[in-house]
């Protein structure tokens, strides 16, 4: 299995913008220096709502919003290498469960939560079951039609769904009295996620499980020889990636207060797999700034937006041929 | 409309349905089978041959008319045209990681299907084109249905493309490389057999029968748009495993049967067009979970 | 007491017989060898027993029970392990983790103990890493450990691919051809740590190998196949003597083979 030689040190000059990226990463792996950078970012990141205007705000609350899926998808495609191209329907799930338990049958916000991510979860095992034990391939386009059934299935079921109109009037949800209406109160919350998903991401990468998603992806009969379920594995993945995307879509739909299947095409599940693609498919580092330039560059770049897929497109051929080990240095010995 | 009205005007849509998944379907069972890729882009360049289709019949329609005669001039000079793409595509995007984990070659595609579908929707201003010809709707009529020449005309060209590739397949040096290619690579190599070069054909064979099928989708459905690759992708995969994907008598078959399928499924009660899409996708999903392999597939074993 | 019996085992790949109504059985605690001239199906004989290749018929019993069906992640974690012939270790990790690999179907945490890392989870880690060590200290790279796999020279990643089988705490260890690339003196190494491997693990030890000199000095059983059936078993000198034996090897010339 070939591999591209960027790991390769051969005896002999190496380009500059190796031993640039050598030196950066090796600024980064000192254990303080991350801690005091995640810690600087953090201190920023909840001192924005102070100082920035409700555009601003607005922004960044996507971007977290963003980033909480791509840490998601990053789970299927990064850790257990599965290419899942239907995501979106695993947020649209989550976000028509609150819509529709709020709005319709009364229910308290905070209650659907685990409602979505358990209806999520259940779309995952539904999916995933009969495809995960098939080859690779077989799995992305599968995923890609799901998506497209659910995209659909909202559009059609208009009584509980509301068609293609889509679903409005959700209610605000109040936490602790304080009903959430600002954008700096969803700028909190989503910032929460986003703290949580990176905690749980973190944890599952270094746990015997992440490690059963490296050796699946790496070789997956290897993995089976060494006593490794591998179809059990690479549902795990799936499934807890359908409950990050649920979840997330929960908020969503709170904070929009209206939904509607247009949300949930599949240029969402490209975008957010752009952004995994761009950190290398399973760094997160990279990827959190992969999923801030895809939310931004739109925002910068207003007048070229019809553009913006063709140029993710391209970027897509381009990272998978010169670089796929992603935008950040990677990891040598 | 009696029973039997039914019964022949669906049969004749899927018929035509049938003609347009098989096309299709072929080129993703031909390059499945030869380098165990599923070219997720594969539904774009049917798009790019409706595309470039109608491009060659404006062009062409001072001099040859707009009718049968312009258009299979258009046709054929689309599927050369765009049998060449195919095959830059492939040197560009996919040869370079014939050799690399498989997800990334799923990735690239998915990269090729993004550039071709969005470059059409730059080109075009995200419009629906006219495609129009100067055919009309003379035909003759069995019982209350109307069946058209163009229909008629359209199944022939289908009939005549496949057995050409038949032909192709069985009879030349070229067709029994592509099949031993896809039994075994490396020993192909080894007897000296030109494997990028059967691969390049493939893709061009592949991507020109899919444009093909896109003219013919322009003509009958006298609209074209960017993102038509899209839905044909997802069915023409559904079709090539129904037939037995890597299987190219597979694909015919499971062209056909999907589209005949799918014309009387929509005559289910409950179903209508509204849920035919996701009538042909649940039929993928229980084929998948009980007969992976299809109609006419070959269990793969692979040499540990 | 048989640890492995095989019974009348066939498979066919659409009608080309690959294996035919095999039979044999290997003791606890022995040390046996597959031999047989090159395409004689010995690598398939394997894969039927790890579970990769389904049997068309005959039976496979591990410790008494039938294993025929089982999928190879449960026959692993039932007891048998095996090394590939092509070395597939996992190369973009470190050794080390490769190692820990073998030590997942010994232990039982998921996702929730991933994320909130409870006092048993932090043990469960502690043991696996400790495990993973012991096995890469008993084939004599534990300094590797940090390293990324695809970085080690070929004979030393031959070795973790031994110590990530034994992370599997097996009773059963299959080597598939575990001197193919070694040259006199890591052979000769590689054929004390097999001893050692049954003395001091208790680990019985079934290997398909070709250099001759290797097989005969520690196998206390020899299975002979050609064209997926068998000609000859028993010890050593019995096998070397068997006039149907030396008549594969010799009407198939290749380097290498002198029984």
């Amino acid at each position: 299995m070939a591999e591209p030689s960027a790991t390769a040190t051969p005896v002999g000059k190496k380009g500059w913008l190796t031993v640039q990226e050598e030196r950066l990463f090796d600024f980064f792996d000192d254990r303080r220096w991350r801690y005091t950078a995640c810690g600087i970012l953090l201190a920023v990141a909840l001192a924005l709502p102070r100082v920035g205007d409700n555009y601003v705000l607005e922004i960044f609350t996507n971007s977290f919003f963003y980033i909480v899926l791509c840490l998601g998808l990053n789970i299927v495609v990064g850790y257990a290498g599965l290419l899942d191209l239907g995501y979106a329907a695993f947020f649209a799930v989550g976000a028509y469960t609150t819509g529709i338990l709020t709005s319709e049958a009364g229910w308290n916000f905070w209650f659907t939560i685990p409602a979505a991510a358990f209806f999520s979860a259940i779309a995952g095992v539904v999916i995933g079951g009969p495809t995960l034990r098939l080859r690779s391939d077989y799995l992305a386009i599968v995923t890609l039609g799901f998506g497209e059934i659910t995209r659909i299935a909202a559009r059609n079921l208009k009584e509980i769904t509301g068609g293609a109109s889509g679903l409005i009037g959700i209610h605000r949800p109040v936490l602790f009295g304080l009903e959430l209406r600002k954008i700096s109160h969803y700028y909190y919350v989503f910032l929460a996620l986003v703290v949580i998903a990176l905690f749980v991401s973190y944890r599952l990468q270094n746990s015997r499980l992440g490690r059963a998603w490296q050796y699946v992806r790496e070789d997956e009969d290897a993995a089976e020889a060494m006593g490794i379920d591998r179809v059990a594995v690479k549902l795990y993945a799936y499934v807890i990636g359908a409950i990050f995307a649920g979840v997330a879509g929960s908020f969503f739909a709170a904070k929009m207060t209206a939904i509607s299947p247009e949300t949930f095409q599949f240029m969402q599940s490209a975008t957010i797999l752009m952004a995994v693609v761009l950190g290398g498919m399973g760094k997160i580092p990279g990827m959190i700034v992969g999923a801030l330039a895809l939310v931004l560059f739109p925002e910068v770049f207003r007048s070229i937006g019809s553009v913006r897929m063709l140029v993710f497109g391209l970027l897509l051929i381009v990272m998978m041929i010169f670089r796929p080990h992603g935008l950040w240095p990677e990891r040598r010995n | 409309m009696s029973v039997r009205d039914i019964v022949i005007q669906q049969l004749v849509n899927g018929l035509i349905l049938g003609s347009f998944y098989t096309l299709v379907a072929l080129g993703y069972s031909m390059v499945y089978g030869i380098i165990k890729l599923l070219n997720f882009a594969h539904g774009d360049i049917y798009m790019v041959g409706a595309f470039v289709g109608f491009s060659f019949l404006s062009l062409l329609s001072g001099t040859l008319g707009d009718e049968w005669g312009g258009i299979l001039a258009a046709m054929v000079l689309a599927m050369v045209a765009v049998g060449f793409l195919g095959v830059l595509i492939q040197r560009i995007a996919y040869r370079p990681l014939l050799a690399a984990p498989r997800l990334s070659i799923l990735i690239t595609a998915v990269g090729v299907s993004l550039v071709l579908s969005n470059g059409a929707m730059v080109a075009t201003s995200g419009e629906y084109k006219a495609f129009n010809t100067g055919l009309g709707y003379e035909g003759f009529d069995l019982g209350h249905i109307h069946v058209t020449f163009t229909q008629l005309v359209m199944m022939a060209a289908t009939v005549v493309l496949m057995m050409v590739l038949h032909l192709f397949i069985s009879r030349t040096l070229y067709g029994k490389a592509m099949r031993a290619i896809s039994i075994d690579m490396d020993a192909c190599r080894l007897m000296g057999i030109d494997v990028n070069r059967v691969i390049a054909l493939t893709f061009f064979i592949g991507s020109a029968l899919a444009a093909a099928a896109g003219v013919m989708a322009g003509v009958y459905y006298g609209s074209i748009h960017f993102f038509m690759g899209f839905v044909i992708g997802l069915k023409a995969f559904t079709a090539a495993v129904i037939g037995g994907i890597g299987s190219i008598p597979g694909a015919m078959l499971g062209g056909l049967t999907l589209g005949l399928l799918e014309s009387f499924g929509t005559q289910l009660p409950g179903i209508g067009t509204q849920w035919k899409d996701v009538f042909s996708f649940g039929l993928l999903i229980l084929l998948l979970i009980f007969k992976p392999t299809g109609i006419l597939g070959r269990t793969e074993i692979e040499r540990m | 007491m048989n640890v492995l019996s095989v019974k009348n085992l066939s498979l066919s790949f659409g009608g080309l017989g690959v294996i035919t109504d095999l039979s044999f059985d290997v003791e606890q605690g022995a040390i046996v060898s597959l031999i047989g001239p090159n395409g004689a199906g010995k690598t398939s004989v394997f894969n039927c027993l790890t579970g990769f290749y389904r049997a068309n018929s005959g039976g496979i019993f591990f410790d008494g029970e039938s294993i025929l069906r089982l999928k190879p992640h449960r026959i692993t974690q039932k007891g048998m392990a095996r090394t590939f012939q092509n070395l597939r270790l996992f190369r973009s990790l470190t050794v080390l983790e490769n190692v820990m690999s073998g030590m997942h179907c010994r232990t039982s945490m998921g996702a929730v103990g991933a994320i909130l890392r409870y006092p048993a989870q932090r043990a469960e880690e502690a043991e696996i890493r400790q495990v993973a060590e012991r096995c890469l200290d008993f084939v004599g790279i534990l300094d590797q450990k940090d390293r990324l796999a695809k970085n080690l020279p070929y004979g030393n990643q031959r070795r973790v691919e031994w110590a990530r089988a034994l992370a599997t705490q097996p009773k059963l260890l299959l080597l598939d051809e575990p001197a193919a690339g070694l040259n006199y003196d890591e052979k000769a190494q590689l054929m004390k740590l097999i001893r050692r491997i049954r003395e001091e693990l208790k680990i019985t030890i079934f290997l398909i190998e070709h250099d001759m000199s290797l097989v005969m000095n520690i196998s206390e059983k020899v299975v002979v196949i050609d064209y997926g059936q068998k000609i000859a078993e028993g010890d050593c000198a019995t096998v070397q003597n068997d006039p149907r034996v030396i008549e594969a090897y010799i009407g198939r010339e290749e380097a290498g083979a002198h029984p």
